[in-house]
């Protein structure tokens, strides 16, 4: 059982360009019903049929958690991934009907927080856009710090300038801008919480810095949804199921294990929530490890993997399924 | 490290570990005389460029001078001391009003002592995992009498009188982080005359 066996049937009811590389997409349900209820910081999973390719891919959601009548989400156009982002620009247009998973939300806002510290990493901009909505309408301090390359490739920076004031600041990177994380981690009063989305390297930063500077871990939280990374095609065998599976150049492992029908669980598709964890049998070979989520000690092992984003190099896999 | 006496009980019932200095923006001690000696313990090993971070509150014995001239000794950047804990205590909530995250708060001596600190620290927004306690001294109780709700300082005995209401009170280990004092209840609430024994216990 997994949160994208229930799909919602949706319909697109608007498709923005926001700049060159990225577009926001509107749903409505089919029926006009009201979409589930949702917490800043929750994403979808998107439902794509893409020429007998079927991809799912999360994304987060950036509309007002306090309007239901419909969702929104931004992609960014990715030319070297899979082709999920790229399908999305290229093939997704008004009145197309699509399917949905409900929201998760594995990056919520910590509703004890004295104040909220909002970091954002280019298109890590779109679950804080949903948080800060929340935190302003519950009355709760925040601020906002967003980093992109340059203004043109700044999603909604202008807008969220206009609508929260003195509570965002934007640096670009091209006018020599940048976040000084020691300082901003320095100077917060006590019972901040502070939150990331952006590049590894970002996440990686605002952690190390905040851990050096005393922070408790229970007041730093981060989200870094992994695309699934394209490799060579593999083979592998499902115990259970008693079949052999191919796992394509620009699928996932999970997609792989869904195409052939036998059962998963799974939940954010993108090496973070955990989900998916899955027993391997046999390995004979080499696993490409690329989650969040299994530690040193469980990687070397070899006695689990995360299929949503890892991959598999060598004779023989073998897996609990 | 630790010389706590404490035995292990229910969940409630606190233990503690023994202080250890961890990275941090600034480092805020509060002690009384029987925690004294860790405080001492922890900040001499500090390297003098670190001081300036360090912040001490101290409640002495009356009469007591010789630790207050050890801990003065240390050269922290701010070292006060009161007479008794409610103020330290409350200094320690002025101190932390305009301390920043990343802040790091050392408790050590008697239970009242560190419950009250513990409870300040949360009542400031600070983190649980940022409030390190060490307890030393005498097992004597702050309790809270669950009837009237008066608090009642350094309780040793097993039952105790509740000086406003007169009740006999069962000293619980079920403690209340949140006002810092275990629990006392009526031991004899469906005989009040039945007579019990008052031993005392917490030393």
């Amino acid at each position: 059982m997994s949160a994208s066996d229930h799909l919602i049937p949706v319909v697109v009811s608007n498709v923005v360009e926001v700049n060159p590389i990225i577009k926001r997409f509107e749903f409505k349900h089919v029926n006009g019903d009201e979409l589930p209820a949702f917490s800043g910081g929750a994403h979808i999973v998107v439902e794509m049929l893409d020429d007998g390719t079927k991809r799912k891919n999360p994304y987060s959601l950036m509309s007002s958690p306090f309007e239901r009548d419909q969702y929104a989400i931004s992609v960014r156009r990715d030319d070297t991934g899979r082709g999920g982002s790229k399908f999305m620009h290229e093939q997704v247009t008004p009145g197309m009907q699509m399917k949905i998973s409900a929201p998760v939300n594995l990056f919520a806002l910590d509703l004890r927080a004295r104040k909220h510290l909002m970091i954002a990493g280019g298109i890590g901009i779109t679950p804080f856009i949903a948080q800060m909505t929340q935190a302003d309408k519950l009355g709760v301090p925040f601020e906002l710090h967003y980093a992109a390359r340059s203004a043109s490739q700044a999603a909604y920076m202008d807008s969220l300038a206009d609508r929260f004031g003195d509570h965002v600041s934007c640096y670009c990177d091209d006018q020599g801008e940048s976040v000084d994380f020691e300082t901003l981690l320095s100077s917060q009063p006590l019972g901040t919480h502070v939150y990331v989305c952006g590049p590894k390297g970002m996440i990686e930063r605002v952690v190390e810095t905040a851990t050096s500077l005393g922070w408790p871990a229970a007041h730093v939280h981060f989200e870094h949804f992994l695309a699934p990374p394209v490799g060579e095609p593999f083979e592998v065998h499902l115990a259970k199921a008693g079949i052999d599976i191919t796992v394509g150049a620009e699928q996932s492992l999970l997609e792989a294990v869904e195409a052939s029908g036998t059962p998963i669980n799974c939940m954010c598709r993108g090496g973070a929530c955990g989900q998916c964890e899955t027993v391997v049998v046999a390995c004979d070979g080499e696993i490409m490890h690329n989650d969040h989520w299994l530690d040193e000690e469980q990687r070397a092992a070899k006695q689990r993997i995360m299929p949503c984003v890892s991959r598999f190099r060598g004779k023989r896999l073998e897996l609990d399924l | 490290m630790s010389e706590s006496l404490i035995e292990e009980s229910i969940i409630s019932r606190p233990t503690y570990g023994a202080l250890k200095i961890v990275p941090g923006l600034a480092h805020y001690f509060l002690a009384d005389a029987s925690g004294a000696e860790c405080v001492i313990r922890v900040v001499q090993e500090l390297p003098r460029d670190m001081m300036e971070k360090v912040h001490i509150l101290y409640v002495p014995t009356p009469g007591e001078t010789a630790l207050i001239t050890s801990l003065y000794a240390l050269g922290a950047n701010r070292f006060e001391h009161f007479p008794t804990i409610d103020d330290a205590v409350a200094k320690l909530g002025e101190w932390l009003s305009d301390a920043k995250m990343g802040s790091q708060l050392y408790l050590a001596g008697t239970e009242g002592l560190v419950g009250q600190g513990v409870a300040k620290g949360e009542a400031c927004g600070l983190d649980h995992t940022a409030v390190q306690c060490e307890h030393r001294g005498s097992l004597a109780r702050r309790v809270q009498c669950v009837h009237c709700k008066t608090m009642i300082e350094d309780v040793t005995t097993q039952p105790v009188k509740c000086p406003s209401c007169d009740l006999l009170l069962l000293v619980r280990d079920h403690y209340s982080r949140r006002l810092a004092a275990f629990q006392g209840g009526c031991i004899n609430a469906e005989d009040p005359s039945e007579e019990i024994e008052i031993k005392e216990v917490f030393k």
